[in-house]
């Protein structure tokens, strides 16, 4: 029963989708929650013969939509969640971490996926909603091949986005000049890492795009390209480059030795439904955590060992 | 005289239902008013969506300016554009716009016109069974293959040829060349076709060569139609987003080239709008982008109805 839409060409019509899904997913809910009754009632009379089998009362309509960094975990897990609740329909959609929370916010879907905190949001009313933290994401700068660099100094690294480093040169690689590809203003991956790298100074203006996919492309192919990713995006055509001698890997953002990661949060707002709730309740499951999460590139939130707060402070666990 | 009066009564009575059969409407007639009926209907329908579009869109592109108060002129020749930091300055992206619509035009025209006068003029044969299935078949591949192509071929051979990254306003450029190749092409074959035999024929038996009569008799006399397709094709142009996303770099900076990586209003759109939230500043000013490029289109098609009524006009006397 599980209806993916994703990755489509025009962001608009995704939008557009969305909303007109809503309607429906509003009225699918009210047949849902009629038939829930009609089931309820059902199994007051006749609970002594269907024992055990509390779970088929699980029924109604799912709607999560926003980050396309949680999104094919949340497909993934949605899928495997419907196979063992038939009756529940479980939509992910993509559309981007604002998307995600506009939405949720507005009412309009059961859960707004975000690469980062409602709080950092203009425009969200963070005390309305409720996080759930379902998955943790590293990130790491990733350079083209060809321009010799492995390991940089935050410092370093900081004056290239902010246009201060211009050639490969002056850290120590090759005569070639530096490419900054950096991700659309607002997206959550760049929020991330402006806020572990930059920390508040503005980055130059550059070439901007709007996915993970199209910048591990360019910078594949781009010579001098520099540009960051989640974890799962590394291919052997791109260099992750390793801050003051920290290489990127699970274990060092599990203890935060490797700054830049962030949550993959899943927002509900007010009461959410049965469906949402065992299904969020799913995520956070060692079946999930165990072996979904870590097999799609992503850390298990139950293996961070410190935690991070709406402002960025981090304290241990 | 009553007997006159009699049959003229009579004749009345005969007149009456005569009259009333006349003025039933038959079947065909009924048919004819269904038939009437459902094509108000679809136009009504129409009229009612480009209507709600235009309200739709103008009504949340000009909240930029009644709610955040930001200055139209501001807005227009402003050139930082960071709306994040509330700092919304459309120029470089209109001037990207613009500059990719011209270039492509300026390359396109002299290739389609010289297509055109091949198929219509000089080998009409060829043009029917070998030139018409290739411009069709440029026409119905998907803009987003277009893309993939800009980024794989066109971006490498530019960075290649020119230097820089190979992103910039002249990839944008070849691949919007190509794009808008086929619409300028099949118009122009339409009024090529549509200029009066006689013309031609006159021409030819005053002794003009073909050169001569294609050139100052054919051409001239479907001047009109011809920049009706080029400024079609510049509308087309104009309003691509994903393939000029794709190959343009999205840098949101005044291009002081053509190889440096640029923006265009659509490219804007379609990269920031999963990330912002409904009703916030960096959402409203994507809206009031749109804005403009729904005033241009409206722009465009007025200027092609000028050109046609000009041209005719002109054929009238």
């Amino acid at each position: 029963m599980l209806s993916l839409r994703s990755g489509g060409s025009t962001i608009l019509k995704k939008r557009h989708g969305v909303t007109e899904m809503n309607k429906g997913s509003k009225l699918a809910m009210g047949i849902a929650a009629i038939s829930l009754l009609l089931v309820g009632c059902g199994k007051a009379t006749s609970s002594s013969s269907s024992k055990g089998s509390s779970s088929e009362a699980l029924s109604g309509k799912v709607t999560a939509v926003g980050s396309t960094a949680l999104q094919p975990l949340a497909a993934k897990a949605g899928a495997n969640f419907t196979a063992k609740n038939s009756k529940v329909t479980l939509t992910v959609q993509g559309g981007g971490s604002g998307t995600g929370l506009s939405q949720v916010q507005a009412g309009a879907v059961s859960i707004g996926d975000s690469d980062i905190f409602a709080e950092e949001k203009d425009g969200i009313k963070a005390d309305k909603l409720t996080d759930h933290k379902v998955a943790v994401v590293g990130m790491a700068p990733v350079v083209n091949k060809d321009a010799g660099i492995k390991n940089l100094k935050m410092a370093q690294l900081k004056q290239i986005f902010t246009g201060k480093i211009t050639n490969w040169k002056e850290v120590g690689g090759k005569d070639q000049k530096i490419v900054i590809i950096n991700r659309a203003q607002g997206s959550g991956t760049r929020a991330t890492f402006e806020n572990a790298v930059l920390k508040g100074t503005d980055a130059v203006k550059s070439q901007e795009q709007d996915s993970n996919g199209a910048v591990q492309k360019i910078v594949g192919s781009t010579p001098g390209a520099v540009s960051y990713l989640a974890f799962s995006y590394f291919t052997n055509k791109l260099q992750a480059v390793s801050i003051d001698g920290v290489t990127p890997t699970d274990n060092n953002v599990e203890t935060n030795k490797w700054k830049i990661w962030s949550y993959e949060h899943m927002y509900t707002k007010g009461t959410p439904d049965k469906a949402t709730t065992a299904f969020l309740k799913y995520m956070d499951s060692k079946t999930v955590q165990d072996s979904l999460v870590k097999d799609m590139g992503y850390i298990s939130i139950h293996d961070m060992k410190v935690s991070k707060d709406a402002k960025g402070a981090v304290t241990q666990n | 005289m009553e007997q006159t009066n009699f049959q003229l009564k009579k004749q009345d009575a005969q007149s009456h239902e005569w009259d009333a059969r006349l003025h039933r409407a038959t079947r065909a007639t009924r048919k004819d008013w269904i038939g009437r009926g459902i094509s108000y209907l679809c136009i009504g329908v129409i009229i009612l969506v480009v209507a709600s579009m235009l309200w739709f869109i103008t009504s949340k592109g000009i909240a930029t300016f009644t709610q955040n108060h930001v200055s139209l002129w501001k807005f227009l020749s402003g050139t930082n554009w960071a709306p994040d930091q509330g700092n919304i300055g459309a120029l470089p992206m209109i001037v990207g716009s613009f500059a990719v619509t011209f270039a492509a035009a300026i390359v396109a025209t002299p290739f389609a016109v010289g297509t055109a006068i091949f198929m219509t003029e000089i080998s009409p044969n060829k043009g029917r069974k070998v030139l018409q299935p290739v411009i069709e078949l440029l026409v119905g591949i998907p803009s987003v293959v277009y893309g993939f192509i800009g980024l794989a071929v066109v971006v490498p051979f530019m960075r290649h040829l020119v230097g820089g990254s190979g992103f910039g306003i002249i990839s944008a450029t070849f691949v919007l060349f190509v794009m808008v190749l086929p619409t300028i092409t099949t118009m122009t074959v339409d009024s090529l076709r549509a200029v009066p035999r006689h013309y031609k024929e006159a021409s030819l038996a005053l002794g003009a060569t073909r050169w001569q009569t294609v050139s100052r008799v054919i051409l001239r006399s479907a001047t009109p139609g011809i920049l009706t397709a080029v400024i079609f094709g510049m509308a087309r142009a104009f309003g691509e987003a994903l393939a000029v996303q794709m190959v343009i770099g999205n840098a949101a900076i005044m291009p002081k080239n053509l190889i440096s990586p640029a923006s265009t209003l659509t490219s804007q759109l379609t990269t920031g709008i999963g990330d912002t939230i409904d009703g916030t500043l960096p959402n409203n000013a994507l809206w009031s982008l749109a804005l403009i490029l729904l005033l241009m289109s409206l722009f465009f098609n007025a200027l092609v109805r000028f050109i046609a009524k000009r041209g005719q006009l002109k054929n009238g006397r």
